[in-house]
C-alpha cells in the first residue's frame, strides 16, 4: 500500500468515483468525480490532534461499528493516503459558533471547509476493473439469528476482533458478557452454495478463512473448543490441505452438516445448534459460547452501474464475464479493458494478486507497441448519393460523423472514432453509407443463401456479435439443444440489421425472423440497440398495415452469458414457425412482391 | 461482385473435425464434398484440427498452391479462432478480410448432437452461406492508431494494488481511483491471511 502512494508513477484518487468512460481501446476518455476531502492530504501529518475536540461520535465503519470514530478521521493507522478526511454528513460545519474545533486545533492549518468536489479528466490507453465485491449479509437468514442473539458474530466481526489493532487488541470476547468464549463454533458456506439465499455458487475463501481462523483461536487459547460445520471443505489450493490438517491436528471438531436453528439461552447467552450429522445421520445439538458466521462473497452493489458504463457483461451470478473463460480469463469482451480481482468471482488474495499480475500485462501489450490496429470494419460515406440529411449524425453513438446541411457539406466519418456498429448505415435513407466487412450486398448474400431452398423451414436470426452471437456460442459450450433450422447471421451490432434485410428475408419465404441483440445498457455501441427497438416497432407498424401477422418479426435482447435463454428463444421461435402456413407465407411474397412493383 | 486480379474468383473450403467435436455428430466428408460442388469453389477439404500447425499450413500452402483468393473455415465460432486463420491467410499473402468462417461447433454439432442427420444437412447450408458471403467480401486495409500509455486502475483494494505497481513499475502512468478515503479494501480488514498466515497489510 505504502509503495503505492510513493510511486512516481502512480497517482491515487481516493474519496474518487469514475463517472464516465468513452473512446475505444487505446484512447479512452475518463471522466472522475472526486469528493472533496476537507484536509489538505498532501500537507496532513496524521497527527490525530484535530480530533480530540470533534463533539461527533459515530461507530467506525473499518471496525465494522465495533468501535467509534469522530467526524474527523483517518480510517485506519495504515491508510493511504496518510491523511484525516472529514465525513460532511457528520459533521457540524466551520461555522465558529456551532463547532469549528478541528480547525482550531491544526497548527498546519491543514483543515480547509472550503475544498469543493472536483471533475478530473483523464486519457488512458487500458482500463483495469478492480472493483472487488460486497461480504454478504446475513441478516435475511433468521434461523441464525444474527444481530438478534449478540454472541452471533460474521467472520469480518472475527476478523477484526482477533485483529491486534482492532477494537479488543485481538482479544476475542462476547459481547454479551466481554470474555473470551469456552466454546466456538464456525458455520460455513453462510450466503454461498444455496440456490434460496445469498449466491448459489461457492465464495471460494471462506473454507480456507474459517480454517486459519481456528489455527489461530488454537494458538491464542489453546484450551478453547472449536467446531466447524460445512457441507464440503473446499481446499483446493497450494498448502491448503496442509493448514487444514493442521487444525484438525489441533483438535478441532469438523462437523459435516449446516446447523439448521440456532437458539439462545436467555440466562446464559449461549447458543445451541441444530444440526442434522450428515456424516451419522443423526439429528445432533451442539453447544456453543459463540458463533461465527462464515460469509461468502457478493457482487458489489454499485456493479450495474459500473457494467453500464463500460459496457461489461456479467454471468447469472452478477459477477463480471470474461471474454473466454479458459482462454482469456483477465479480457473483457470490450477491449482494452480488463478484470483483476473479485469483480470477476469470489477469489482469495494469491489469486487477486495472480489475476492482477495478468491483466497488467495483458494491458501492457496493448500499449507497448505505441499504436493498435482497428477492425477494417467502418463506415464509410459514399458522397455523390449523401443528401445531407443528418440522420446518421443523429443516430452516431460515438459522434463520429459530422456533416454541413446549410453548406450542403456531405457527412464525413472520424474513422479513428467509428467503431463500425452499423446503425448509421441501416438508417441511411439514401444508402449512402457501407460498412466495411458488413455491406448490404454480403449480408443479402447470405440471407439469399439460407432461404434459397426450403424457406419455409427456416429460422433466419440476426445476431449481434457482442451478446446474442456470444449467448448462442455459449449454448453451445452448455451442449443446450435447440432446433436445427436456426441460421444464424452476425453482425457487429443489431443496429447494422437494414429494415430491407427483413423485408428482403419475408420476400424470400421467411416463415419468421428474428432479430437478437444486448439488452439495453450492455449495448457495445452504448446505446445503438435504441435504434434497433425503434426500427422494429416501425416495422411491425407497417407489417400490420399490410396485413402481416406482425408476431414474425420477433425482436430479443439475448446477453453473452444467457446461453439457456438463447436456447429457449430458439425454441420459442421454432413453435411460432409452425403457426406460418404456406399460404400465409405465400401470401406475403405476393403482397410484398407487389408492393415493390408498384415503386 | 468483388473480383481478384485475374477476375476470377477461386475459393478454398476447410472443414475442421475438431477431434470428435464437429465429427462426433456431423459428417464432415460429405459437408466437404458438397462444397466441392458449389461455384467458385476450387478445392474443398476435411481436416482433423485445422488451428493446428500443420492444420494452418494445409490452408496456406493452397493459397499458394492453388492460388486461393477466399477461404471458408468450417469449424468453431469466429470469436475464438477468426484471428488465427485470418493470420495464417495472410502469411500466406491473402488479405484477412478474405476469410470467412462457418461455425458448426458451438452452433452446429454441440447444439444438435442428438440429431446428426439433421446437424449434417444444417453444417452444409451453414457452410454455402459463408461460401455466398466470401464471394462478396472485399480487401481491407486496418487503420493504425496511437495508443496511450497510461492506465486507468478501477478499485484500490489488493487487485488494484497489485496491478497498479505491475503498470507503474514497467513504465505507465497509472491513475488508481478508489471510492473510500484510503486504499486497501477488505484486505486491509483482515488480520491474518492464509496460507501464510502472515499479516494482510
Amino acid at each position: 500500500m505504502m509503495d503505492v502512494g510513493r510511486h512516481p508513477r502512480i497517482k491515487v484518487f481516493t474519496l474518487s468515483e469514475v463517472t464516465s468512460v468513452r473512446g475505444y481501446v487505446g484512447n479512452f476518455n475518463v471522466t472522475v468525480h472526486k469528493k472533496a476531502r476537507l484536509v489538505d492530504e498532501n500537507e496532513c501529518t496524521a497527527c490525530g490532534i484535530c480530533t480530540e475536540d470533534c463533539p461527533v461520535v459515530t461507530p467506525d465503519e473499518f471496525n465494522i461499528g465495533l468501535s467509534s470514530r469522530k467526524a474527523i478521521y483517518i480510517p485506519f493507522p495504515q491508510a493511504v493516503p496518510s491523511a484525516y478526511v472529514i465525513n460532511p454528513e457528520e459533521c457540524l460545519g466551520s461555522d465558529p459558533i456551532i463547532c469549528g474545533k478541528c480547525m482550531k486545533l491544526c497548527e498546519k492549518g491543514c483543515i480547509d471547509f472550503d475544498m469543493r468536489d472536483r471533475e478530473i479528466k483523464l486519457k488512458v490507453g487500458t482500463v483495469i476493473v478492480a472493483t472487488g465485491m460486497d461480504v454478504y449479509d446475513p441478516q435475511e437468514m433468521d434461523e441464525y439469528g444474527y444481530t438478534r442473539y449478540e454472541n452471533v458474530v460474521t467472520s469480518m466481526e472475527f476478523e477484526r476482533l482477533i485483529n491486534a489493532g482492532g477494537p479488543t487488541k485481538g482479544e476475542i470476547i462476547r459481547f454479551t458478557d466481554r470474555r473470551a468464549p469456552r466454546s466456538i463454533a464456525f458455520i460455513q458456506c453462510v450466503g454461498s452454495r444455496s440456490s434460496k439465499k445469498g449466491g448459489p455458487y461457492c465464495s471460494n475463501i471462506c473454507c480456507m478463512n474459517t480454517v486459519k481462523d481456528t489455527l489461530m483461536l488454537k494458538e491464542h487459547y489453546p484450551e478453547m473448543d472449536v467446531k466447524v460445520f460445512y457441507i464440503d471443505i473446499m481446499a483446493f489450493g497450494k498448502g491448503f490441505e496442509d493448514l487444514f490438517r493442521r487444525s484438525k491436528g489441533e483438535g478441532v471438531r469438523y462437523i459435516r452438516g449446516l446447523p439448521g436453528q440456532i437458539r439462545e439461552d436467555p440466562d446464559t447467552k449461549n447458543l445451541v445448534l441444530t444440526v442434522e450429522n450428515t456424516a451419522t445421520n443423526e439429528l445432533e445439538k451442539h453447544d456453543a459460547e459463540m458463533v461465527v458466521l462464515s460469509l461468502g462473497m457478493k457482487p458489489r452493489e454499485d456493479a450495474k452501474e459500473t457494467q453500464e458504463m463500460l459496457t461489461l457483461q456479467t454471468t447469472s451470478d452478477g459477477f463480471y464475464l470474461e471474454a473466454h473463460p479458459k482462454l482469456q480469463p483477465v479480457d473483457s469482451a470490450t477491449k482494452g479493458i480488463f478484470f483483476a480481482g473479485c469483480a470477476e468471482s469470489p477469489k482469495d488474495i494469491k489469486d487477486s494478486v495472480t489475476q492482477a499480475s495478468a491483466s497488467s500485462a495483458r494491458a501492457m501489450r496493448l500499449m507497448n507497441s505505441g499504436e493498435i490496429t482497428i477492425e477494417a470494419i467502418t463506415a464509410i460515406v459514399n458522397e455523390k448519393k449523401c443528401k445531407v440529411c443528418g440522420i446518421c449524425v443523429k443516430v452516431c453513438p460515438y459522434n463520429a460523423i459530422t456533416f454541413d446541411k446549410d453548406n450542403k457539406i456531405p457527412a464525413h466519418i472520424n474513422e479513428a472514432a467509428c467503431s463500425g456498429c452499423g446503425t448509421c448505415a441501416a438508417e441511411c435513407p439514401t444508402d449512402a453509407i457501407t460498412m466495411r466487412h458488413f455491406t448490404d450486398v454480403q449480408i443479402e448474400s447470405q440471407i439469399d443463401s439460407i432461404l434459397e431452398e426450403d424457406p419455409a423451414d427456416k429460422i433466419l436470426t440476426f445476431a449481434c456479435n457482442w451478446c446474442s452471437y456470444a449467448g448462442a456460442d455459449f449454448a453451445g459450450v452448455s451442449r443446450l439443444q435447440y432446433p436445427p433450422q436456426v441460421r444464424l447471421i452476425r453482425t457487429m451490432c443489431s443496429g447494422r440489421v437494414d429494415k430491407k434485410f427483413i423485408w428482403r428475408a419475408f420476400e424470400k419465404g421467411a416463415p419468421v425472423v428474428l432479430v437478437s441483440g444486448c439488452h439495453f445498457g450492455d449495448c457495445h455501441y452504448i446505446d445503438a440497440n435504441h435504434w434497433t427497438q425503434k426500427r422494429i416497432e416501425k416495422i411491425w407498424k407497417q407489417m400490420k398495415k399490410l396485413g402481416i401477422r406482425k408476431e414474425r418479426l420477433q425482436l430479443e435482447w439475448i446477453s453473452a452469458a444467457e446461453g439457456i435463454r438463447f436456447s429457449g428463444v430458439m425454441k420459442k421461435m421454432g413453435e411460432l414457425k409452425a403457426t406460418v402456413t404456406p399460404a400465409e407465407i405465400e401470401d406475403t411474397r405476393r403482397l410484398l412482391e407487389k408492393q415493390k412493383r408498384g415503386k | 461482385m468483388a473480383e481478384s486480379s485475374s477476375g476470377e474468383l477461386r475459393i478454398g473450403v476447410y472443414v475442421c473435425h475438431c477431434g470428435l467435436n464437429i465429427a462426433g455428430t456431423v459428417d464432415c466428408d460429405a459437408v466437404a464434398r458438397f462444397a466441392e460442388g458449389l461455384a467458385n469453389v476450387v478445392i474443398s477439404k476435411d481436416n482433423e484440427y485445422l488451428c493446428s500447425e500443420p492444420g494452418q499450413q494445409l490452408i496456406q500452402d493452397d493459397i499458394r498452391g492453388h492460388g486461393l483468393n477466399r477461404v471458408v473455415v468450417a469449424s468453431c465460432s469466429p470469436r475464438l479462432h477468426e484471428p488465427t486463420f485470418r493470420r495464417a491467410c495472410s502469411q500466406a499473402g491473402l488479405n484477412p478480410y478474405l476469410v470467412e468462417m462457418a461455425n458448426l461447433r458451438e452452433q452446429c454439432s454441440w447444439v444438435h448432437s442428438s440429431q446428426p442427420r439433421e446437424a449434417t444437412e444444417k453444417a452444409k447450408d451453414l457452410v454455402k452461406a459463408a461460401i455466398s458471403r466470401v464471394r462478396e467480401l472485399e480487401p481491407q486495409e486496418e487503420l493504425k492508431v496511437p495508443v496511450v500509455k497510461s492506465s486507468l486502475v478501477i478499485g484500490g483494494g489488493v487487485a488494484g494494488i497489485q496491478a497498479a505497481l505491475d503498470l507503474a513499475d514497467s513504465g505507465y502512468q497509472v491513475y488508481l481511483v478508489e471510492k473510500k478515503p484510503s486504499i486497501g479494501g477488505i484486505m486491509a480488514q483482515l488480520d491474518k491471511t492464509f496460507p501464510t498466515m502472515d499479516c494482510s497489510i
